[in-house]
Formats: C-alpha cells, sequence, structure tokens
C-alpha cells in the first residue's frame, strides 16, 4: 500500500525469495552449521591419532565449506534481506522494527563466525605445531556458527506463532515463542545429518588413492549422521506438536501444494520412506562401511535436502494467512487496519494507484489496481500460482461469472483458510471481478514498479475524516 | 496533486532513539565501506600489479600477495555491511525500499553479481600456478570478477541517491533512468578513487610492516622502492579527488544543503589537503616507514570520518520536510484506523455498506457458498436442490458436514472444511433448508447467476 509495488509476473514474488531462502538453508545448515563441527571432529580425530591422512581430508573438506559459504552461502543471506524488502516490504520492515536488537546481535556472532572461519582455514597450514589451539578455533566457529541459526529461528518461530507478542509487543515477548525451541531442536540435527552426508560425498573424492582412508572415513562420518538421527527424529515429533491446529489443517496443501493435497498420504509415505532410507544408509556405513557404493553417498545427501526443503516449505506455507502472526496477513496489511479498509476501500488509502475509488465506468482499471495491492504478493496474473489458473480450477474455462467470484472473493477465506480476508469495499471485490474476468478473455502480465514506475491519483490519500 | 508521493510510515515504535540509529548508521557505515575500498582496490591494484608482472616476474609475486588480502576484506567487507543495512532498514525503511522497488531488477541482480565475482576472484587466486603458462585467461578471470565486482557499488548508489528525493520517484522508470539522475555517477567515480588511494595506503603500510619479511617474500622488488610508488598512487588518487568532490558536491540537488554542513565540509577538505602535503612529503623518505606515515593514516581517516558526517547531515536535511509530511499522514491514518475498528466493535454498521441482503443467513451464504453452489445448477459443487434433498428436516447434519466434509460423489472435487463463527452456520443451514425454497416458490430465487 505504501511502496511501488515489485512484481515479477512470470516467476512469481514468493518463488524468488523461495529459491534464495531455501539455496541459503541448504549452504547454512550442511555447510556451516553442520559442517563446521564435523570438519573439527576430523581434524581432532586425526590429531589424537597422529594421522596426517585425517588433516588432510578435513582440510580438503573445508575448503570446499569456505568457497561456498563465503561466496554463495554468505550471499544467499543477504539475498534474504534484499529479496523480502522487495516482495514485501511493510512485512520485513515491521519485523525489523520488533526484532533489531536480535538481528543486531546475530549480526555481531556472524561477524565474529566470519572472522573464525577465515583464521580457522587460512592458518590451517602455518598453525600445524598449535593444533589444540587451532582444533579450539574449529569448536569456537562451531558455535558462533550455530548460534546465528538460533537467533535467526526465534524470528522464524515468531512469524508463525507470535504467542504473546501481539498483546504486549515486547522484544522477549516475541522471541520466546511458542515455536521457537521445538524448531531448534528440530533444525540442528538435521543440520548435522546433512553435514555428515555432504561430507561423505566429498570424501569419496578426496580419499580415491587411500581405501584404507576410505574406509576409515565412511564408518566416522557415518556414525556422525547416527548418533544425529534420533535427535532429529525427536525434534520432528516435539515441532510437529506444538503447531497450532489451524496452521496443521493448512498441511496437506503446504506439502502437495493444492493440485496434490489429495495426495497427502501417499506424500507422507515417499518422505516417511526417504527419512527411513537415510537412516538404513548410515547403519550402513557405520556397520559395514565396505558395502557402501559410490551413488549411496550422493542418495542420502539428497534425500536429506529433499526433506529439509519440504520442512521449508511447510513452514513457510502453514503460517498463512499471515506473514506475521495475528498482525500482518500475507498481502503486508495489518489485520488491525482492516475494519478500515472494508469501510473505506485500499484504493483510498493506497499511496501510489491510478484510481481513488471504483466508479460506474472505471471498473477493470480499478480491478487491476486492487488486485496489483492486495494480490499480487502470492499471486500473479499469467505466471506461477496464476490467479486465472486458481479461478478456472473452480469455475471451468469460463467464462465466468461476475457476482460469482465478486462473492467468492468477499468470503474466500472462510473456504480457504490460507488466504487473507479480502481487505477491501464490496465495490472494489466487485471491481476486482470485473478485472478478473477481462484478465480470462485478454491474458497479460502485470508489470511492475521496477519496470514502469509508478503513478499517483489527484486526490491524496489522506483520509478525509482521519484527524478528527 | 501532491508534488511527491507521501506514504505512511510503519506503524511500530523504533527499536531505538532515531539519534542512535543514526550514529549506528553512520559508524557501521564506516567499516564497511573501509572494507569495501580495501576489497575493490585490492582486485584493481591485483589486476595493474599483474598485467605489469608479465614483462617483469617480480611484480606478479607481488600482485598475488595483494589478492591474498581481498580474500579476508571480501568477506569482512560483505559481513560488516550487514549492520549497517539492519540500521538503514531500521531508520530510512520507508525511502530505502522504495529506491530498491523502483530499481528492484538490479536490486536483486546484486546478490548474483557478487556471488559471481567472488567465485572468478577465487579462481583467479587459486588457480596462479595452474594457469602460470596461459597469462592471458588468467588475467582475464580477474579481470571479470573485478568488473562484475565494480557494477555493485554503481546499485548502492542509484538506490541511496534515488531514496533521498521523493520528488523524482514518479519520474523514474526502472535503474537506468534511476543511473542517470545526476550526482550517481561522479559519486561512482569518487568511490573508485577511495577505493584507490586507501588500498595503496593500507599495502604500503601491510607489506612494509617491520615483521614482514619482503626481501624473501618478494624477491627482486625493493622495499623502499615499492612503498614510494604505493604511496604515489595513493597521493594522485586522493590528490584527483580535489577534480571529482566539487563534481560531486555541483550535481547533488540543492535541497540537502545546510551552513551545518557546508562548515563540515570545509573541515573535510581542509583536513584532505593535509593529508595530501604529509602524504607528499612521505614520498620523499628513504628507509623505513616514519611515523608520519601514521599521522597520515589518522589525518585521512578523520577525513573520511567528517565525510560521512557530512553526507548524514545531507540526507538528514534532504529528508526533513518529506519525514515530516509522512508523520502527519500516519498520525492520520493511525487515527482512522483505530476509529474504523472502535465502531466496528461497537456495531455501529459500516459506512457505504450495501443493505440489500436480508437475513444473516442469506448474507453468509452469499460470501461465503455461493462461490461453488448454486441454487438449481452443478458449479463446483452439487446444487442446493441436492443438498435439500439430503439434508430436508436435518440442520444438524447438514452443520456437521460444512464443519468437516468428505468426499462423497464422483465427479466433484473435495469440500473444504468452512471455518465460521458458530452462528453462521446455524443461519445458513436454516437459509438453505428453510429460506431458499420457501421464496422459490413465489419468486426466482437467488443464485448468483444473475446481475
Amino acid at each position: 500500500m505504501d511502496f511501488p509495488v515489485f512484481h515479477l509476473d512470470f516467476l512469481g514474488n514468493r518463488m524468488l525469495i523461495a529459491m534464495i531462502a531455501v539455496l541459503h538453508v541448504f549452504i547454512n545448515h550442511s555447510l556451516a552449521v553442520g559442517a563446521m563441527p564435523l570438519v573439527t571432529v576430523l581434524e581432532w580425530w586425526g590429531y589424537r591419532r597422529g594421522d596426517q591422512r585425517w588433516d588432510g581430508l578435513a582440510y580438503r573438506i573445508l575448503t570446499v565449506c569456505f568457497v561456498i559459504t563465503t561466496t554463495l552461502g554468505a550471499l544467499t543471506g543477504v539475498g534474504i534481506w534484499l529479496s523480502t524488502s522487495l516482495v514485501n516490504p511493510y512485512a520485513i520492515g515491521s519485523l525489523i522494527r520488533v526484532f533489531f536488537w536480535a538481528w543486531f546481535t546475530e549480526w555481531l556472532v556472524f561477524v565474529a563466525e566470519v572472522l573464525c572461519i577465515m583464521i580457522y582455514y587460512l592458518t590451517w597450514k602455518r598453525m600445524q605445531d598449535h593444533k589444540r589451539a587451532h582444533v579450539a578455533v574449529g569448536a569456537v566457529l562451531s558455535l558462533f556458527s550455530w548460534v546465528t541459526m538460533a537467533i535467526i529461528t526465534a524470528i522464524l518461530g515468531f512469524m508463525m506463532d507470535p504467542g504473546s507478542w501481539t498483546a504486549r509487543e515486547t522484544f522477549f515477548s516475541g522471541v520466546f515463542n511458542p515455536i521457537y525451541l521445538p524448531q531448534l531442536a528440530f533444525r540442528t540435527p538435521v543440520a548435522m545429518v546433512a553435514a555428515g552426508w555432504l561430507a561423505l560425498f566429498l570424501a569419496f573424492f578426496f580419499t580415491r588413492s587411500d581405501r584404507d582412508l576410505r574406509l576409515g572415513a565412511v564408518r566416522l562420518i557415518s556414525l556422525w549422521s547416527l548418533a544425529w538421527l534420533p535427535f532429529a527424529a525427536a525434534g520432528a515429533l516435539w515441532y510437529w506438536s506444538v503447531i497450532p491446529e489451524w496452521m496443521a489443517a493448512n498441511v496437506p496443501v503446504a506439502l502437495g501444494t493444492q493440485k496434490f493435497a489429495a495426495w497427502y498420504d501417499q506424500l507422507l509415505v515417499v518422505l516417511a520412506v526417504m527419512a527411513a532410507t537415510v537412516g538404513l544408509a548410515a547403519v550402513v556405513g557405520t556397520l559395514l562401511p565396505k558395502r557402501v557404493p559410490r551413488v549411496a553417498l550422493l542418495v542420502p545427501f539428497a534425500m536429506t535436502l529433499v526433506l529439509l526443503g519440504s520442512f521449508e516449505r511447510v513452514r513457510e506455507f502453514i503460517r498463512k494467512p499471515y506473514v506475521i502472526g495475528d498482525y500482518m496477513y500475507a498481502n503486508g496489511l495489518r489485520v488491525a487496519d482492516y475494519p478500515l479498509y472494508k469501510e473505506e476501500g485500499v484504493l483510498r488509502h493506497a499511496t501510489y494507484t491510478s484510481v481513488r475509488s471504483v466508479t460506474d465506468d472505471n471498473g477493470i482499471e480499478a480491478g487491476a489496481e486492487v488486485f496489483r495491492l492486495t494480490c499480487t504478493r502470492c499471486h500473479t496474473a499469467t505466471g506461477i500460482n496464476a490467479v486465472t489458473d486458481r479461478l478456472r480450477s473452480m469455475y471451468g474455462p469460463g467464462p465466468w461469472d461476475r457476482d460469482t467470484v465478486k462473492f467468492y472473493l468477499l468470503g474466500m477465506h472462510t473456504a480457504r483458510p490460507f488466504m487473507p480476508p479480502f481487505p477491501g469495499t464490496e465495490r472494489e471485490a466487485g471491481a476486482l471481478a470485473d478485472y478478473l474476468l477481462d484478465l480470462r478473455a485478454v491474458t497479460r502480465p502485470v508489470i511492475g514498479a521496477q519496470d514502469e514506475g509508478v503513478v499517483v491519483p489527484d486526490e491524496p490519500s489522506t483520509p478525509a475524516e482521519g484527524g478528527a | 496533486m501532491d508534488p511527491f508521493p507521501i506514504p505512511k510510515d510503519f506503524l511500530l515504535p523504533l527499536p531505538a532513539s532515531p539519534v542512535d540509529l543514526q550514529v549506528a548508521i553512520v559508524l557501521l557505515f564506516l567499516a564497511h565501506i573501509l572494507f569495501v575500498n580495501l576489497m575493490v582496490g585490492g582486485s584493481l591494484l591485483t589486476l595493474a600489479y599483474e598485467v605489469r608482472g608479465r614483462r617483469r616476474p617480480e611484480f606478479d609475486l607481488l600482485a598475488q600477495k595483494i589478492a591474498a588480502t581481498v580474500t579476508v576484506n571480501k568477506s569482512l567487507a560483505v559481513v560488516l555491511g550487514v549492520g549497517p543495512l539492519l540500521a538503514m532498514n531500521a531508520l530510512y525503511a520507508l525511502w530505502f525500499y522504495t529506491a530498491n522497488s523502483l530499481t528492484g531488477r538490479a536490486w536483486i541482480m546484486v546478490v548474483p553479481l557478487v556471488i559471481a565475482a567472488f567465485l572468478l576472484l577465487y579462481a583467479h587466486k587459486y588457480s596462479w600456478q595452474v594457469l602460470a603458462d596461459r597469462k592471458g585467461l588468467h588475467i582475464a578471470l580477474g579481470a571479470t570478477g573485478t568488473l562484475l565486482l565494480l557494477l555493485v557499488p554503481f546499485i548502492f548508489l542509484a538506490n541511496i541517491n534515488l531514496m533521498l528525493f521523493p520528488d523524482r520517484w514518479l519520474e523514474v522508470e526502472g535503474f537506468l533512468s534511476t543511473v542517470l539522475l545526476p550526482n550517481v555517477v561522479p559519486r561512482f567515480l569518487h568511490f573508485v578513487l577511495a577505493s584507490i588511494a586507501i588500498t595503496a595506503l593500507f599495502l604500503a603500510g601491510w607489506l612494509c610492516r617491520r615483521r614482514f619479511d619482503f626481501e624473501s617474500a618478494l624477491p627482486g622488488l625493493d622495499r623502499c622502492e615499492t612503498r614510494r610508488e604505493l604511496l604515489a598512487a595513493a597521493f594522485g588518487a586522493t590528490a584527483l579527488q580535489l577534480v571529482v568532490g566539487p563534481l560531486v558536491l555541483m550535481t547533488l540537488p540543492p535541497n540537502g544543503f545546510s551552513w551545518l554542513m557546508i562548515g563540515n565540509l570545509t573541515v573535510a577538505v581542509a583536513l584532505g589537503i593535509t593529508g595530501l602535503v604529509l602524504l607528499w612529503r612521505e614520498m620523499g623518505e628513504r628507509g623505513p616507514l616514519t611515523a608520519r606515515f601514521w599521522g597520515i593514516v589518522v589525518v585521512l581517516g578523520c577525513t573520511v570520518g567528517v565525510m560521512a558526517f557530512v553526507r548524514h547531515l545531507y540526507r538528514e536535511e534532504a529528508l526533513a520536510m518529506h519525514r515530516e509530511l509522512v508523520a502527519a499522514h500516519t498520525e492520520a491514518f493511525r487515527a482512522a484506523s483505530v476509529g474504523a475498528e472502535m465502531r466496528l466493535a461497537a456495531g455501529v454498521p459500516r459506512l457505504g455498506e450495501a443493505a440489500a441482503v436480508a437475513s444473516p443467513g442469506e448474507r453468509t451464504f452469499r460470501s461465503v457458498c455461493m462461490a461453488c453452489h448454486a441454487v438449481d445448477e452443478k458449479r463446483v459443487g452439487p446444487p442446493l436442490t441436492e443438498i435439500v434433498d439430503i439434508y430436508a428436516g436435518n440442520p444438524d447434519g447438514l452443520i456437521a458436514w460444512v464443519k468437516s466434509p468428505g468426499k462423497k460423489r464422483p465427479g466433484f472435487p473435495e469440500m473444504p472444511p468452512i471455518r465460521m463463527q458458530e452462528g453462521q452456520y446455524r443461519a445458513v443451514a436454516n437459509y438453505i433448508l428453510d429460506e431458499v425454497f420457501a421464496r422459490a416458490e413465489q419468486s426466482p430465487p437467488v443464485d448468483g447467476t444473475t446481475g
């Protein structure tokens, strides 16, 4: 409402964030949070046994982690900031106001983490004679990596269930939200397991000429993953038990998208089989390291990533219709402002719009503005999650009935609990229906402010009786 | 029409006092830009010395030493950027995010650009030996990485420039048009020169430090000669600022000028010229670094510090008027929003609500059920006629179904559970089972197909 509407009509705005964020989580969990303690353990193992080969293996694995985390890892982290501020500026700006000090602390830890990985990696060769001190650096680095994740998880938990924050609006009531600790208890062991599989995969390349070392590495790293797996399972159960009931109802759609929601049971089976495979691979690697074939090193890693990815998708989805639980809907509008919008209309209070109100002859244009302001954070006109596709799945190829669409818009949150209620007046819902019917007939993308700039109407948006 | 857009600000309090946040932005940004300068300047100087090393191999080693510093400095540049970004997103979110949206494509390109640049610079650094015989390719790797790195400040400068001028928000269309706004290109030159000066100064201190065994690390190079050359580069780049600086000042829109800013700027320029004089003298020295070198670092450091303060004064002044208008608009909106909330809680009917719909049941039916059900035709779900056949005289059965439906018949999608207030279930069940068909006998029913 108060920012130029950035919009990608083909990719969809959510997909932009999702791509960056999922890549970041994969890298962060498997190459930093989980990998740093594992590399430290490998280094320590080599030191204790006086075996230089283990030291070399640990260093090579760390090299891969170093190159990827300081490029893709760090920048996708920044990318989450940049993309969320483009897609939902009002939401991320509000979150920053509540969580500024958490993020600030996380940043300080992040600086320490980067300094540690620089020291740990770049002095590996130079500190060969001070191995104990170097291993200690690795341990501190591992701790910092985990702490940054622990802080961010508080914010993610808050977005799903603010707990008492909506009543108190204080920092600590936000941090200690009910979902925080279970989510952390789930993420931590999953990161460790993912790092184990990745290290196993890399170890395969780095031990090509040393069969003896390979066997030892497969056994030790498999044992690492195996040791963390029960904690992952326990964390998952705890996490599931604290998800608010109304959110749990969203899970079938979240996992399988609306189209495949009916396959929910089958999807669960697939995920369970994958989890079992990951567990079995860990057992085989620990007990029978010779039996582990090449591909077996990649499969469990890929499966762990799919499980992690599903978890993130579900987490992102089940918080709907909110972007900040009970405070702000996914469309970026505050729950508390709904009565005003319902009364006076969203066009009346939007900063950037070409029209201020719906008249008898501007229905399609006004509807397009309503669509841009209230729907485009999640829907496109022609691309991924296109609004016309959603309507087509309900009303067929058309032509559609205007009143049917209009009344659906006004009540869709009751039938689709993940949708925010329509914020505007009945007249605006009618204009939106006009636009949607027209969009069905003449398909055309919504162009974002990044391409065509912004306009303001002649009439200012200040509420007429606002100051009174 | 307003001469420029006046949006509403966030309706949550700032996390700290505005003054504290302003101090944080200025100081944290200085730390960030220092390492950005060292990263960009380091990449440029690596490239310059490697090219020079094709004729005189001793410079190739120097280039390699500089590249090693870039590895650390670039990561610190990124991580130290997050802090000021955070403070910026708290204090100037409204203006900053607006600029981000208007340059959206370029803004998000920062991420892949920096990733690509960093990966190329790693490839360059770690392939030094492997590509020793294919120097052209090796230099091309470094040059491409450096070039990508140089695009990034362009994007940032366009953004922090645009955010200061709400009167230009309506005229820009895409990133390129924001680069063409005055001040962006001069500031970019200002930045590149500063990067070279700061890096040359840093390297003069770093490579000529006492504990560094220069002669065995860089055989064929003379410590004094190298230092003098680096100091000369710092001097030349800083001296050029005497040309570029006024250009930056002249292209700045006048809305941010104040006497306080001009006064501080004068101090900064005086400090800069003092630094230049000291640099010139230090360049004439033979032998190890003198105490004067640290004097230069302090004086030029103060110059940069005061310049950062000047820039902050300009920003505050440029936004002052717009900020007041935004605050007034925000307060008016807050009052209106609270008013509407109270009216709703008190049960006062909404202004302008259509009073055409009669019973509560019909209202609920129209807004909830009608999306999928019509009276006598199949829509997404079956027609009401069929529903009445099943549930006539059994509203409780209908309510139970609506709360927790299953898949009953082929050819229809599964109905989702409907969440409403408790009273609405009863009202809509009565409406469907009694009212619709009672009325249907007299007049055409409400079925949503007309109008």
